[in-house]
């Protein structure tokens, strides 16, 4: 059922290796650090805060520049264009702060030195003399402190909120807190910029985003987008962290290349990294639901509170999407949804996988678990009752239509497969019998929305050169990040023109080939990407065509693509042999190909729409045990079943679901964020910030595909998007453990669990309901 | 007078290295990415915590060469002497194709972003050689100091139980080498001192035991780097000059291990990894803990004695070395004395330790029959974590049922490793029963007040340190009171 593409040669819908993966394991897959530097190349370092919200009284950079090796220093003054690299434009995230600085760790200055080590060392002999300003760490604080917000909040309304819960025989309130996290891509930011003549300069830079790079650098030097080129060829992992948090690091290294006319490199160290750039957003949800005695939700009112951090970056389009999945899989009867994007000092929040919506679901499962605890029962069940129905009962808080629920049908087989409701009733007796251990077991499910709210956003471009010989050239606007989406570009190309893979040359992703490109962000890679570069493939077929027809002399209708060239009529002639004949005929054998998404719309103001061109859907098992006396725990075994459609690629959709639930899971359980009181994050590097480990893994871990699921929308090969949704599959980890705390109260009180649940958290959740018991 | 010589000389990979010239603060990776160009290797964290940087070090030990994965971000070239440094770009097939490690990982998608993968492929080389057929938990356990971000680990295990299907360690290159290099290596232990550079720039890597011992007590201002886990942290996250450096990671007599029908003596510089047989078969209380002692590499590099000697608050070794009640060697020069292991704890960042004085060995007297020992690591995450709090505990109950002994040690409770005397008090002479332990719980307040910080709060501290009490109890009548994950 494949429309678009009219040949096979199993490589679309295949489980293709990674393209670079040779080079991974060999270790010569190259990153910018590992790139040649040009003799001469100069390393920059970044000077931070030290004050979470200041005034600069002075800044003593003498000994710095006298430091040995040092080049010279940047700061605002330095800058021939703006002083900003907000993402938003709304010009509130200077490169270096001046006149006060708004989290421990900003960047104030730039040393530039022979060496890295150089730069880094000299960087520490500034002296600053601060005047210490009020600090606003975190939600509660700033909504104490009048509730400056960094960028205008959203409202999703649809039905009578006040007439829902006033009406509602039972009702559930409170507040869940949903902590951070850091992205922890393994390679850092980093950024290398080269000089060429007059305002040209080359930046390769460690980047979702190229076009945005591009943008700033031109900005910050006040010069045109034509004179920029961003390279990226690989990223050594992204996760929406290189987003925008690039764009600060592209943009000094471009500043000290084209002050010096030297090629510049920039790489903080870890800790300096993870304090100097924005994380998932933490939130405090307040809400308050109306329902009945069956568990049915009539009426939600929640407020959606998001430590934003000093600036805006994107932490307006993040909150929304945290309301956009204030329903997860569940239909509202009537909804209200507002949302709090905060001013804090602490580092901007921005991007991280799920975009917000993790966040918004994971609040919908709070109140789903306290009705079902209030009323006896299993969550399952009251999930069950609140499932978005397929032709009733299917509109969301934001208008738009639910078309393609499969959500029934995912937990149903799952439920089935994971042998969930025998196992439950043994998780059950096992804790009637057990004292000290205790086991939970929990199933959650997905539903996410697909598309960039931001409309503009849903384009993309490729181009696609064929040579004489027949090999080709493929560049498109997504970049790499370990997501597979190359190799999954590149098979869209060798199934159009039913070639070898090996003769896809997959080049870096530059701004020199294709223009004006989203993020690659959104889970939208493949989807965009991969349509643009198909479109490009159809406008060489249809010359290729037209010319075959000519030259074996036969009707078009009868060329027929064929694995490993065409047919022309009764002539069989290779795609190598198309491709030289084609030259000596003057046909072009480029293209520029272009996809725009169909279908969507959206009014922010209006909080109505069509945001989502389709939704992706999946659901999972856990099963923990916990250590009622430390609150350690171990997770026994997980099961899910997730769809993406018609997979392009199952091998690489099984690493996206398997990654994407690890990390969710990481979020979800250990990876906290400390904030000392002085302002300062303490959990700045891997000895104190814990992302899971190999050994973190379920013992059983049993991941399977929807596979009879294909996408009603004819997106490319009816595949869906994989990034982005596996990742909230982790749930039922944290409904899991809250399961087993609730078993020490007899299940009688809903666990409450805020996130990340670590083993303090389960433990003091064991001793509320321990307390609760005794009294 | 010793003969001195004022090279470092090891093997890197197929090539002999000799160097003059070195600072003593010169990593590994920074030489082998900036020096050498060799780019393989990825710095990913540098403090040792993510195993980007991972390299096979290459040792003699009884005639043997002996492979240990190891962090190259906090490694020092300057206790490189002697070695063969293998990097990711070694690795090669027959017939110059992937590796049986790399091909297992191509085929199961164990790569997404790459960047930490030539560390695990360096990693489960090393697994390889040694196990090629190993269970999940020891894969497990030989990849605890890998992160990976993008896969979620469960590509890489399947890649690391497929890797014998594609090669043997017998048909291995590196295999074949084996023997060279042996006697390569043999030969660069020539018996001489090696100094190196003057002032804060000296490096020593004395010839003999005896000879640091001399060498210390000459110059006491230096700096001792065993296994360079915490030193190779201040270099890279502090920026502190750390020289001169006297190198020890190699003396081959500070790595005996002497046991007697009594006691056990490690010398200072075994290795965790090193330790473990014994650890496992003469205290199999300690297993559990070993295992979660930091990871792989680090326990490879990590030495015993550097875990005493830095006096650090939260060490796993010091508190059930504690409650076991160990004995402490330390030796100046020729002068050598012997102190309580909990005596050296003096306050943070205070030691009984004189200068010129190090610490030698430290012995274990054997658990005496009808003792009960168990230790108990509380950590954020399981395993490669450092300790919220570690609790050991040990108790004779007398035939009237009473306890007639209690020796209860922590760490993370307080500025240094401590006994929890009021505790032990209260147990004393009591019934060993629930009602016992209820009774004792307040005198943990007495023992202890914890701080808060970035691993747990004080309250968490307190109460998991008065469970474990009860734990302690609990595990004593047999009552199943400890996670197990159930993997094979």
């Amino acid at each position: 059922m494949n429309k678009q593409t009219d040949i096979s040669l199993a490589t679309l819908h295949a489980p293709t290796r990674h393209d670079s993966g040779p080079k991974h394991v060999t270790g010569t897959a190259e990153y910018i650090d590992d790139m040649v530097e040009p003799v001469g190349t100069m390393h920059a370092y970044l000077g931070l805060s030290t004050k979470p919200h200041a005034e600069i009284i002075s800044i003593d950079l003498d000994a710095v520049r006298a430091a040995p090796g040092v080049i010279g220093v940047l700061t605002a003054e330095d800058i021939p264009g703006e002083n900003d690299v907000s993402p938003s434009h709304k010009h509130d995230e200077p490169i270096f702060a001046e006149g006060r600085v708004q989290f421990w760790g900003q960047p104030m200055f730039a040393v530039i030195a022979e060496t890295r080590d150089a730069a880094r060392r000299a960087a520490h002999l500034v002296k600053v003399e601060y005047h210490d300003l009020p600090h606003i760490p975190d939600v509660r604080a700033a909504q104490a402190a009048g509730g400056k917000l960094v960028t205008e909040p959203l409202k999703l309304e649809r039905g009578d909120v006040e007439t829902g819960l006033a009406a509602a025989p039972r009702r559930a309130k409170g507040a869940i807190t949903i902590g951070g996290q850091d992205h922890f891509y393994l390679e850092g930011q980093i950024a290398f910029a080269v000089p060429g003549e007059d305002e040209d300069v080359t930046v390769y830079s460690s980047t979702q985003h190229p076009s945005e790079v591009q943008l700033m650098v031109a900005q910050v030097l006040a010069i045109r987008h034509n004179a920029v080129t961003v390279t990226v060829r690989r990223m050594g992992g992204g996760f929406g962290g290189k987003e925008t948090q690039g764009n600060l690091f592209a943009a000094v290294a471009a500043l000290a290349a084209k002050k010096w006319n030297r090629a510049c490199k920039i790489r903080p160290d870890r800790d300096d990294d993870m304090s100097a750039t924005g994380k998932r957003h933490d939130f405090v949800v307040d809400y308050d639901v109306g329902y009945d005695d069956t568990g049915k939700i009539l009426a939600v009112d929640a407020v959606y509170g998001t430590r934003g951090g000093f600036s805006s970056d994107l932490t307006g389009p993040v909150s929304d999407r945290a309301l956009f999945h204030c329903d997860n899989a569940y239909w509202y009867p009537a909804v209200r949804a507002r949302s709090e994007p905060l001013y804090t000092n602490t580092v901007s929040n921005t991007a991280f996988r799920g975009f917000g919506g993790p966040q918004g679901m994971i609040a919908a499962e709070r109140w789903v678990e306290d009705i079902a605890y209030a009323l006896g029962k299993d969550p399952l069940d009251i999930r069950k009752a609140n499932f978005y129905g397929t032709d009733t009962d299917n509109v969301t808080p934001y208008h738009q239509t639910v078309e393609d629920n499969i959500v029934h049908r995912v937990v149903e087989e799952l439920e089935a497969s994971s042998d969930y409701q025998a196992r439950r009733q043994a998780v059950l007796d096992f804790n009637r019998s057990n004292n000290v251990l205790k086991k939970g077991i929990a199933l959650t499910p997905v539903k996410f929305g697909i598309s960039f709210t931001a409309t503009w956003y849903n384009q993309a471009g490729a181009l696609v050169h064929v040579y004489k010989d027949g090999s080709i050239h493929l560049s498109h606007g997504g970049t790499e990040m370990g997501q597979g989406l190359y190799i999954k570009v590149a098979q869209v190309v060798a199934d159009a023109f039913g070639v070898n893979l090996d003769s896809i040359k997959i080049m870096a992703t530059s701004t020199g080939k294709v223009p004006n490109t989203s993020a690659t962000a959104a889970s939208s890679g493949s989807d965009l990407n991969g349509m643009a570069a198909y479109n490009a493939c159809a406008q060489i077929k249809a010359r290729l065509t037209v010319h075959a027809a000519q030259l074996y002399q036969c009707d078009e209708a009868a060329v027929e693509w064929v694995e490993g060239g065409i047919k022309a009529g009764d002539t069989f002639v290779t795609f190598a042999e198309l491709a030289a004949s084609a030259y000596l005929n003057r046909v072009q054998l480029s293209a520029a190909g272009f996809y725009k998404t169909p279908k969507i719309h959206w009014d922010r103001a209006t909080g109505r729409g069509h945001p989502f061109y389709y939704f992706a859907y999946g659901a999972s098992v856990s099963e923990v045990t916990v250590d009622t006396l430390t609150g350690e725990y171990v997770v026994d075994r997980v099961d899910i079943l997730h769809d993406v459609g018609k997979s392009l690629n199952p091998a690489v959709d099984i690493g996206q679901i398997e990654g994407g639930f690890i990390q969710g899971m990481g979020w979800l359980t250990t990876e906290e964020l400390v904030w000392d009181d002085k302002g300062q994050l303490r959990t700045h590097a891997p000895s104190t910030y814990k992302i899971p480990l190999a050994s973190d893994v379920p013992p059983i871990f049993n991941v399977q595909l929807a596979e009879w699921s294909e996408n009603r929308e004819p997106t490319i090969g009816r595949s869906k998007a994989v990034g982005e949704p596996p990742f909230m599959l982790a749930m039922s980890v944290v409904e899991a453990l809250g399961m087993a705390v609730a078993s020490v109260g007899d299940y009688k009180l809903a666990p409450q669990l805020d996130t990340p649940v670590t083993p303090e958290r389960v433990l003091m959740g064991v001793e509320r309901m321990k307390r609760a018991r005794g009294s | 007078m010793i003969e001195t010589t004022n090279a470092i000389r090891f093997l890197l990979n197929g090539e002999e290295i000799i160097l003059t010239d070195v600072a003593p603060d010169l990593t590994l990776l920074d030489w082998l990415r900036l020096e050498r160009r060799l780019r393989g290797s990825k710095e990913g964290c540098a403090e040792g915590d993510c195993g980007a940087c991972t390299v096979l070090v290459g040792r003699m030990m009884d005639d043997e060469i002996i492979y240990d994965s190891v962090t190259a971000c906090i490694r020092f070239v300057g206790s490189l002497h002697g070695t063969h440094v293998v990097t990711v770009e070694h690795l090669r097939g027959e017939n110059g194709n992937l590796h049986p490690v790399q091909q297992a990982m191509v085929d199961h998608h164990g790569s997404q972003c790459g960047f930490c993968t030539p560390g695990f492929v360096m990693s489960l080389y090393g697994l390889w050689m040694r196990n090629p057929d190993p269970s999940r938990s020891a894969i497990e356990k030989a990849l605890q100091g890998n992160l990976c971000r993008c896969t979620g680990y469960a590509p890489i295990i399947r890649a690391a139980q497929a890797i014998s299907s594609h090669g043997q360690p017998q048909g291995d290159p590196l295999w074949a080498e084996r023997i060279a290099v042996k006697e390569k290596i043999k030969a660069l232990h020539d018996g001489r001192r090696v100094e190196i550079g003057a002032g804060d720039k000296r490096i020593i890597i004395p010839a003999s035991l005896d000879d640091f011992a001399a060498v210390y007590e000459a110059n006491p201002e230096a700096r001792i780097v065993a296994g360079s886990t915490d030193v190779g942290l201040w270099v890279t996250k502090f920026m502190r000059n750390i020289g001169p450096v006297i190198f020890i990671g190699h003396l081959q007599e500070l790595k005996r291990i002497a046991e007697n029908a009594s006691e056990v003596r490690f010398y200072a510089g075994v290795s965790y990894s090193e330790a473990t047989s014994v650890i496992e078969a003469n205290f199999p209380q300690l297993g559990e803990l070993w295992d979660r002692i930091a990871g792989e590499q680090i326990r490879n590099m990590g030495t015993i004695g550097g875990n005493i000697a830095n006096g650090s608050p939260i060490g796993d070794t010091p508190p059930p070395f504690i409650a076991l009640g160990a004995k402490l060697h330390l030796r100046r020069g020729e002068h050598r004395r012997e102190i309580k292991l909990e005596d050296y704890f003096i306050a943070y960042g205070k030691q009984d330790r004189q200068p010129g004085e190090f610490v030698e060995s430290v012995t274990l007297p054997l658990l005496p029959a009808g003792e009960t020992f168990a230790a108990y690591k509380i950590s954020k995450r399981r395993e490669e974590d450092i300790s919220a709090l570690c609790g050991a505990f040990r108790v004779f109950i007398n035939h009237a049922g009473t306890v007639g002994m209690a020796r209860i040690a922590f760490g993370g409770m307080a500025a240094t490793p401590k006994r929890a005397k009021a505790v032990e008090a209260a147990l004393l002479g009591k019934p060993w029963t629930m009602e016992t332990i209820e009774a004792a719980i307040p005198a943990f307040a007495e023992d202890f007040q914890p701080i808060s910080d970035m691993r747990a709060s004080a309250q968490y501290r307190l109460l998991a340190a008065q469970n474990l009490l009860k734990r302690f109890f609990l595990e004593s009548q047999g009552e199943g009171a400890r996670l197990k994950r159930a993997v094979a």
